[in-house]
């Protein structure tokens, strides 16, 4: 007996499935637009559109091979654009390409299905770019309306409420299993499966270099860099001074960092004025922790460098939390190598001659360095400094055109120009880059520093004293330091909207707004493995490593399962009797090749039985007949006995006579 | 009771001899006057619909009439008037031809909704109430109605609820080939009408419906009916699933059929040969604004396994 396996047919897809799925696509497609290439984006937007016209005209799909030529062309375009097709961007860019191109394959039910899956995939992606609370409401809209294309496809013509109804309660009931996994999967620090190379990318910060405009020109950047908790009233703001990288090294142009090889860290004396505070940095790529200075107690992943700075083991690339205590009033590196004090005297061997003569009048004039700061302070608060966003170029000269000529210029200018002027005077002194001050958001009492925050300041260091904080701008332009930048920058200037809102309930609005997204970030975004341990302890599960936690997910969700089995067994009716002896009947006549359909009573089964085996017709016929008398008559008089005896006579295997 | 049984096959067999090659329409027919439910032939003119009301009335004895739907038909015109007696000085009640054993109501969606309910509620209250007096109906009282598909021009289809009314649905077709050429080469059929001898008694007719609404239905039947019952209100194609009066009509129905065929016991074959014309009616398509098709009914059937 040989059966023939039926081809498998192609389910027809329903006409007004179609503007569902095109709205899948878009749904899940779109938002990708903003980093995808623009050819990519208009090709995409073409095919779907073209999709719909067709639609719309109840033409023909286009050939398969015309379709195989666009995606090998689209492929190779794609592979020229990213020179690879495997990472975050190339990767996005062909599921993208896949959702635009499937649609004009559209066929049957299978493509629709493998449509909306693909939906739900690229979805997934959008994470990788934004984990912001918008794109997370934007996605549950768009799960909500690929679950209703999938109740659509399957569930024939329904009323859009009653679909979207459906599908918004599926997806509430599995609102249940989804925060219980977020709250008790292991959170493992890092990405679970390592994100390419190219997803940092993008993150701004400050730069390891200063040169005349490095810090201006981030000023314009109103995104967040860090927020910050304190324990007890915040400081004044004129000791919010974020210490971000130090530089020692000016080649006549830029500030950076010395290479000076091993260094021991710097030796703290703390004075008092101690302040804790927990910092929420955001992903910037470098290794700086913006500490307060000066830092006493820091996090277990970082240490305290020759130059003050809390730095991390590795590269801040997650948004992460850190616990610091620092002493606002301190003595640090009273005993400094001579390596660093060598370095943070050293100038190039010419340049800037108006300025080195400037520096060495002072220098002959005052015996201490005391003298030689308040001298150069005097200077800028003096003569007619501007502190100004948009300074003029400065040429081969910087310091001197800055101080003798335009007297226009940024933070970076000033502490640069002054470092400069120590240093010639004798005076050992360094540049340092951060971020000054902050605003303090009255709704959930976080500190938010943003970019335009970003501020350079100088350092120079007395013996006796150590290194000493001198910011050259607040003797230009105090408000600068005491009450943020918006109100040292004359009006015509531009800055981050947020940095100057006049609007009293806009700014409400927005403090609320950062609110939000700040609790959105502690909560959901940075629950990370302490916040795990801190719920988990909670729940009275101390003490549970990521092992631990496995075994018992696994646990609980074999004990979830083994009970679902169980309830389901139990509910699965008890087969009687009459039930068992037929169900053998019908399996051993479906041996014999006719198999019963579901639905089929039992004397229209024998009469087939009849029909296709009429050697088995009287078998067959006794059987159901003592079946539908025990089954469905009064009183079966043996019929249970007839039935069995029926089956017995059944021949085991069919041959052909 | 096995006379009458046998009586009732042969009933079958001769009314066979009349409609040709249309048993299971006839078997249908048959059921619904053992299960006291009316009968909806929807077809084509001239497919013999009068045919077959005019041979089960003539083969079980029965009285017969036949109403003629029209647009200016009246309902005193189905039920009958009083009118003015000089001879006694009184009103004297005229019945119409309603009162009558086999009420054939012809093209029933031509006349006004009006006169239409007037008919269906004789139909549902087997008695009729003219000049504050209430009548009641002969009893067997069996009205198989006749209507042309509603796409016809000046037809008034009839509201879901007056077709609740109707226990079966049924469509004659056309005849096939042999039945047709026989039909052609037989004599004339109103002649052979005139002729055909009845096979059972009116009172025969009560102690048959009594037996068949006595035959066995389990509880495992009940299941069924109950899981069929459950897909019609489960199917997104339907505006509603049948009702439970629906459910009744369609165990009475598959007692019935269960019956002809001389069983004790209802089987779930006897459900599925019924069900067609049982439910077809009471369901709305939700596209196309028409009735459940034999497709849809039997995607519902193949849908529903047998408990």
């Amino acid at each position: 007996m040989r059966r023939t396996r039926p081809k498998p047919a192609v389910e027809p897809l329903e006409r007004a499935c179609v503007p569902w799925l095109l709205a899948c696509a878009v749904a899940t497609g779109a938002p990708h637009v903003e980093h995808l290439p623009l050819w990519l984006s208009a090709l995409a937007a073409a095919t779907v559109g073209l999709r719909a016209w067709l639609w719309f005209r109840e033409r023909p799909l286009p050939p398969r091979w015309q379709l195989a030529l666009l995606v090998v062309a689209a492929t190779i375009g794609i592979y020229f654009q990213y020179r690879t097709l495997f990472g975050r961007d190339a990767g996005v860019a062909l599921l993208v390409l896949f959702m635009a191109l499937k649609p004009l394959e559209m066929h049957g039910r299978r493509d629709a299905v493998v449509l909306v899956m693909l939906g739900f995939f690229l979805l997934l992606t959008h994470y990788f770019y934004s984990q912001s609370i918008p794109t997370g409401l934007w996605l549950v809209t768009a799960a909500t309306l690929e679950t209703a294309t999938l109740i659509r496809i399957f569930g024939g013509h329904q009323p859009l409420p009653s679909i979207v109804r459906y599908a918004g309660l599926l997806l509430l009931q599995a609102a249940p299993f989804m925060l219980v996994l977020f709250l008790l999967f292991p959170r493992i620090t890092g990405p679970l499966w390592g994100l390419p190379q190219d997803a940092y990318g993008g993150t701004s910060g400050l730069p390891d270099t200063i040169a005349p405009g490095t810090i201006s020109n981030l000023v314009p950047n109103g995104s967040i860099a860090f927020r910050v908790r304190f324990e007890g009233a915040p400081p004044d703001n004129t000791n919010l001074y974020w210490r971000g990288p130090v530089m020692d090294e000016f080649d006549g142009q830029r500030w950076r960092p010395a290479q000076l090889g091993r260094l021991d860290p710097a030796t703290i004396e703390a004075r008092g004025g101690t302040v804790t505070y927990e910092t929420t940095m955001e992903p910037h790529n470098q290794r700086w922790l913006l500490a307060l200075d000066a830092p006493q107690a820091i996090p277990e992943q970082a240490f305290v460098s020759a130059r003050l700075q809390a730095v991390a083991f590795e590269p801040v690339r997650l948004r992460s939390r850190y616990t610091f205590a620092s002493s606002l009033d301190y003595r640090a590196g009273l005993s400094e190598s001579r390596a660093l004090l060598n370095a943070s005297l050293h100038l190039p061997s010419q340049g800037n001659p108006r300025a080195r003569a400037l520096a060495a009048s002072w220098k002959v004039r005052h015996a201490d360095a005391q003298g030689i700061v308040a001298e150069a302070l005097q200077m800028f608060s003096r003569e007619q400094f501007t502190y100004t966003l948009q300074p003029p170029l400065l040429g081969d000269d910087p310091v001197d055109a800055f101080l003798f000529e335009t007297k226009q210029g940024f933070c970076e200018h000033y502490a640069s120009a002054f470092v400069f002027l120590m240093r010639a005077a004798g005076v050992p002194a360094r540049v340092v880059a951060g971020y000054q001050g902050g605003e303090l958001n009255p709704v959930d009492g976080y500190l938010v520093v943003r970019q335009s925050d970003a501020h350079a300041w100088a350092e120079i260091w007395r013996d006796g004293y150590g290194w000493q904080r001198v910011d050259p701008t607040a003797a230009t332009a105090p408000s600068r330091i005491e009450r943020g930048i918006a109100s040292a920058l004359p009006e015509s200037e531009a800055l981050p909207v947020m940095a100057r809102l006049k609007l009293d309930w806009l700014r409400q609005l927005s403090y609320r707004w950062d609110a939000v997204n700040n609790t959105w970030n502690q909560w959901v975004l940075g629950y990370n493995p302490e916040r795990q341990r801190e719920v988990l302890s909670r729940l009275g599960l101390e003490d549970i490593d990521w092992r631990g936690m496995t075994a018992l997910l696994a646990v609980l969700c074999a004990a979830a399962l083994l009970g679902i089995t169980l309830w389901t067994l139990s509910q699965r009716p008890r087969l009687d009797p009459v039930q068992r002896a037929w169900s053998r009947f019908c399996a051993r006549a479906a041996r014999l090749g006719v198999r019963r359909h579901p639905w089929e009573g039992p004397l229209d089964y024998a009469n087939r039985i009849a029909a296709l085996r009429p050697e088995l017709g009287e078998i067959a016929a006794t059987a159901a007949t003592a079946y539908a008398e025990a089954r469905y008559g009064g009183q079966g008089n043996n019929a249970v006995e007839r039935l069995r005896a029926a089956t017995r006579k059944l021949p085991y295997q069919w041959r052909p006579a | 009771m096995s006379d009458l049984r046998t009586a009732l096959a042969n009933t079958i067999a001769a009314a066979g001899k009349i409609i040709l090659g249309k048993e299971p329409q006839i078997r249908l027919a048959l059921a619904c006057l053992l299960a006291r439910g009316h009968l909806l032939i929807e077809d084509l003119p001239g497919v013999g619909k009068t045919t077959l009301a005019h041979a089960l009335a003539q083969l079980l004895g029965l009285e017969f009439s036949r109403i003629q739907f029209t647009s200016d038909l009246l309902p005193a015109d189905i039920i009958g008037v009083s009118i003015y007696d000089r001879e006694r000085a009184g009103f004297r009640f005229l019945p119409g031809p309603v009162f009558a054993h086999v009420v054939l109501a012809d093209e029933i969606n031509r006349a006004t909704p009006k006169t239409q309910s007037a008919l269906l509620e004789a139909m549902e209250e087997r008695q009729v109430t003219a000049e504050g007096e209430t009548r009641r109906l002969p009893d067997p009282f069996f009205v198989i109605a006749t209507q042309n598909p509603s796409h016809q021009i000046g037809t008034f289809a009839l509201p879901e609820s007056q077709l609740d009314r109707f226990l079966m649905r049924i469509e004659l077709g056309y005849p096939d080939r042999d039945a047709e050429r026989s039909l052609l080469a037989g004599g004339n059929t109103r002649e052979l009408l005139g002729r055909l001898q009845p096979t059972l008694s009116p009172a025969d007719l009560q102690p048959l419906q009594q037996a068949a609404a006595k035959v066995h239905v389990a509880p495992a039947l009940v299941d069924y009916v109950q899981a069929l019952v459950g897909n019609t209100r489960l199917d997104p194609a339907f505006v509603h699933g049948l009702s439970p009066r629906a459910a009744l009509a369609l165990l009475a129905a598959a007692r019935a059929w269960a019956f002809i065929d001389r069983r004790e016991m209802v089987l779930p074959e006897d459900v599925q040969a019924v069900f067609p014309a049982v439910a077809a009616h009471r369901l709305n398509r939700v596209q196309g604004n028409g009735h459940a098709s034999a497709d849809d009914i039997g995607a519902i059937v193949r849908r529903t396994p047998l408990p």
